[in-house]
């Protein structure tokens, strides 16, 4: 397999408030991020030569590109949307990087955009099974509550340390959420909260569940051998991994609902491209798909963060605090943002972006000597990842 | 010589005291309590449960028809008999027809399947009927009716009881009844249904069965005829010189109900469970006249095992909570989805994966092994393309490998639905919905076994699909 490794670079980005923002459009939301990217980058949208479109929900969110071409205005050039799920919006920017890559093209807008709140739902992913017989009355957190039964099974961890185990996790993304001015919600929670929160799927609690917002996140991106032109901290794109399992976890005999081979793939891929022999050492900050609690945590193991049944260890020790060894989710996750599904990919590089640049919107929750960061979403039964590793600096 | 060669039951796992039905209505409780289908079951799933019940250990593809018998279809327009043959995975070519809109359905099913065999036109032919009638609420009907179904298999060999004579009689009669766009069960003046209705038909049918067969009541160690209330069979069976004490079959009033037209059939299981080789029994049914059945019993009684029968589903029960819930379970109150469906099935895709989604056949591969549900035509494991057998499932039994208490997508009057990974014992894996359960009691390793419901009405058409219940095996249940 090939590499793109340095060959693109992220020169600017936009990332809009998330939230409940009942008075903007899909459209409207895709303004507020690509023109903060616009005025980012230097350039404007006559500069932009292809847009890819991360974007899940059709038609009530707009069908194809017309979201963003009859909002941005971005006629007469390609808009190639893909609805993959929960990576909907990392596929965006790595179909960018690859056409830029490809030399097709020298400035490429990769955008996200999700209207959550004009779909009815209550909460992520309600209601809606990939298919209509098999899997009439699947959720979202039914799926991963899945997990969590299991791994608590499989690692003896009883009801209650278990439950503390992934709510420290919904603590600490909290408390990074807390310092983050565009994240949906902004509290801090304690873990008694967190315990004693209402079941939403068993075991899961409501705080170990994401909340539900709109929002858009937008980069454009370059060839990395010119990016200076434009700015002087471009953002290097160093490796990216994609996997999608075949079969449904569901129905795949021996299969142990702790472990997940797209997530070992993707990594793994992104790793090897971006030259990462040890990611728990290597990267300094990562933005991982925190849909759930339990999420984050078989995340940790599958992305070799943390030795295999070697989460809880961590998690207790503090690892992954802002400042742990390894910082995760400093903007407070999906959990803080909430999951406007295509935007969300590109949200969370936005966050890796601007911390590789040191220039985090409050410098109390600035990374210090940071090098690599890493952001990952994750969708499906759970079935899909995606994962792109940056650096600030070529070579 | 025609009769009965396999029998099963199905009762419902939910019961319902009376009192709670009384006490809501501020009336008299008729005692006791009834059965009440859950909320995804309606006659087609319980004619399914009885049904896979009576063809435990039997080769299904022996059963040449398949007669279904309600007064409750789940369609108007639609045969139910022929999407029971295909749950129960019978042969294509079977013989399907529906009885319907009458409480004597069930026996006339059983009467034409003894035909059919007799005539040579069929050499087994699987007779089920069940019922779910809505008294009106506060009604004594609404007390005395019960959910149910039973099944048998009709053959010419390893007949367990040999049916010897049959007769039956019309009498026209508006006593009981719904118009065609009622839900409810209409019933006349008391005095007059029962005097001239069930009273004079039961007589006249079973008197006029007696000269036929030249039998005298004292022949019989069992009366069964089903009773519109508590105490009308007694009456009947006192008539006619029958000993009420000792020879009336319970009509299943206490722990059951009335289960319209499968009753009598059901109450023929009750009497075969405990019957002994020699024993002769006289069946009736009523509903605008009567059927009347002479059977004998036979040496083959004793194979008759391993079925949950009438017994094994009595035994296994859970107690529904409240008057309200069956409102609910029942449709007379509207609940909601706890959120809106929103992938909508289609006619031609659910015809297409019906090998699956009715018969619930997994691939599983000749180069490999593994096994798939639903059918892979590619092998996950090895990728053979196209190389598979493909297996039928539904009696097999298994575990919980994980599950989770989800409490977004139940129903307003059952907002739990505990999605389950179901492991069989040879590690196949299903994705299902627990139904039947206590979802509080359910955790890892939990047997657990299929069971055919009723989903949804997505696409304007009842969406059937599999689920998963907690073991029924009699005596214990775990649910």
């Amino acid at each position: 397999m090939g590499s793109i490794k340095d060959k693109v670079a992220i020169i600017g980005m936009g990332c809009s408030v998330f939230g409940e923002r009942w008075s903007l459009g899909a459209g409207d939301l895709a303004i507020e991020s690509a023109y903060e990217a616009f005025k980012d980058a230097g350039v404007g949208p006559e500069d932009i030569e292809a847009c890819y479109v991360g974007q899940m929900y059709a038609p009530v969110n707009g069908i194809g590109g017309s979201t963003i071409a009859d909002s941005l205005k971005l006629s007469n050039i390609p808009i190639i949307r893909n609805e993959n799920w929960c990576t909907a919006g990392h596929m965006a920017l790595i179909e960018a990087a690859l056409a830029v890559a490809s030399g097709a093209y020298d400035v490429v807008m990769a955008i996200g955009v999700e209207k959550l709140k004009d779909t009815g739902y209550a909460g992520l992913g309600t209601g809606r099974g990939m298919n209509p017989v098999y899997e009439a009355r699947r959720t979202a957190p039914g799926s991963f509550g899945l997990i969590a039964t299991s791994y608590f099974k499989q690692y003896g961890l009883s009801m209650e340390e278990g439950k503390k185990t992934i709510g420290k996790i919904a603590v600490k993304n909290h408390r990074n959420g807390s310092m983050c001015p565009k994240a949906h919600f902004r509290n801090t929670v304690t873990l008694d909260q967190v315990l004693s929160a209402p079941i939403i799927a068993y075991p899961l609690g409501l705080f170990d569940c994401c909340g539900n917002s709109d929002g858009s996140a937008c980069a454009i991106v370059t060839r990395a051998d010119t990016a200076k032109k434009f700015r002087d901290d471009p953002i290097y794109i160093k490796g990216f991994g994609i996997s999608m399992d075949a079969v449904l976890p569901h129905t795949r005999p021996g299969f142990g609902w702790t472990s997940f081979e797209a997530l070992k793939r993707s990594s793994g891929k992104a790793y090897e491209m971006a030259g990462i022999k040890n990611p728990r050492e290597e990267i300094d900050i990562a933005e991982v798909h925190d849909c759930f609690s339990i999420t984050e945590l078989a995340i940790y193991e599958d992305f070799g963060f943390s030795p295999r049944g070697g989460a809880k260890e961590d998690i207790d020790s503090g690892f992954f605090e802002l400042e742990g060894g390894l910082p995760v989710n400093t903007d407070g996750g999906l959990k803080c943002f909430g999951h406007p599904v295509g935007a969300s990919g590109l949200r969370m590089t936005y966050e890796v972006y601007k911390q590789l640049q040191y220039k985090a919107d409050k410098p109390e929750r600035q990374i210090k000597n940071v090098h690599r960061g890493l952001s990952h979403t994750f969708g499906g039964p759970p079935q899909l990842s995606a994962v792109a590793v940056f650096g600030n600096e070529r070579g | 010589m025609i009769g009965i060669t396999s029998f099963g039951a199905y009762i419902p796992i939910y019961r319902l005291s009376r009192d709670l039905i009384a006490k809501a209505w501020e009336r008299s409780s008729l005692k006791g309590e009834r059965s009440v289908a859950n909320n995804d079951e309606d006659t087609l799933t319980m004619a399914v449960e009885a049904g896979s019940d009576s063809l435990k250990g039997l080769d299904r593809k022996m059963i040449d028809g398949i007669f279904f018998a309600t007064t409750n279809a789940p369609y108007k327009e639609k045969l139910s008999a022929g999407l029971a043959a295909t749950v129960l995975d019978l042969r294509s070519d079977v013989f399907t027809a529906d009885f319907t809109n009458s409480l004597r359905s069930g026996t006339a099913a059983l009467r034409a399947a003894l035909d059919s065999v007799k005539a040579g036109s069929a050499g087994r032919i699987l007779v089920t009927a069940a019922d779910a009638r809505l008294g009106y609420p506060r009604s004594d009907q609404e007390q005395l009716f019960g959910d149910g179904a039973a099944a048998f298999v009709i053959g010419g060999d390893k007949i367990i009881a040999a049916v010897e004579h049959s007769i039956s009689i019309n009498k026209e009669i508006v006593d009981v009844w719904r118009n065609d766009d009622d839900r409810f069960v209409r019933v006349g003046e008391g005095r007059f249904i029962l005097n001239e209705g069930y009273m004079a038909a039961m007589k006249d049918v079973i008197s006029a069965l007696l000269k036929k067969s030249g039998l005298k009541a004292s022949d019989f160690s069992k009366l069964v005829i089903p009773s519109p209330d508590q105490r009308s069979s007694m009456a009947v069976a006192k008539k006619l010189g029958f000993n009420a004490d000792q020879q009336l079959q319970d009509n299943l009033h206490s722990n059951v109900g009335n289960c319209g037209a499968a009753h009598p059939l059901l109450l023929l299981v009750a009497a075969l469970e405990t019957a002994k080789p020699g024993d002769l029994i006289l069946v009736a049914s009523y509903g605008d006249g009567a059927d009347a059945f002479v059977l004998r019993v036979t040496e083959e009684i004793a194979g008759n095992k391993g079925r949950l029968g009438l017994k094994g589903h009595l035994e296994s029960k859970m107690t529904l909570s409240s008057y309200q819930k069956f409102l609910s379970f029942r449709n007379i109150v509207e609940p909601v989805a706890g959120e809106p469906f929103r992938l909508f099935p289609s006619n031609s895709a659910y015809w297409r994966e019906q090998k699956s989604i009715l018969r619930c056949y997994v691939s599983k591969c000749r180069q490999c092994g593994q096994t798939e549900f639903p059918i892979q035509r590619i092998c996950s494991k090895c990728r053979s393309k196209d190389d598979y057998e493909e297996i039928r499932y539904s009696d097999r039994k298994g575990k919980v490998f994980t599950f989770t208490r989800d409490q977004l997508a139940g129903r307003s009057d059952d907002p739990v639905v505990v999605q389950t990974v179901f492991e069989t014992e040879d590690g196949t894996r299903f994705y299902l919905m627990m139904t039947d359960c206590n979802p509080e009691k359910v955790e890892v390793g939990f047997p657990v076994e299929f069971t055919f419901r009723r989903i949804y009405e997505g696409a304007n058409f009842h969406n059937y699909f599999w689920k998963c219940r907690p073991v029924r095996n009699g005596g214990s249940y775990h649910g």
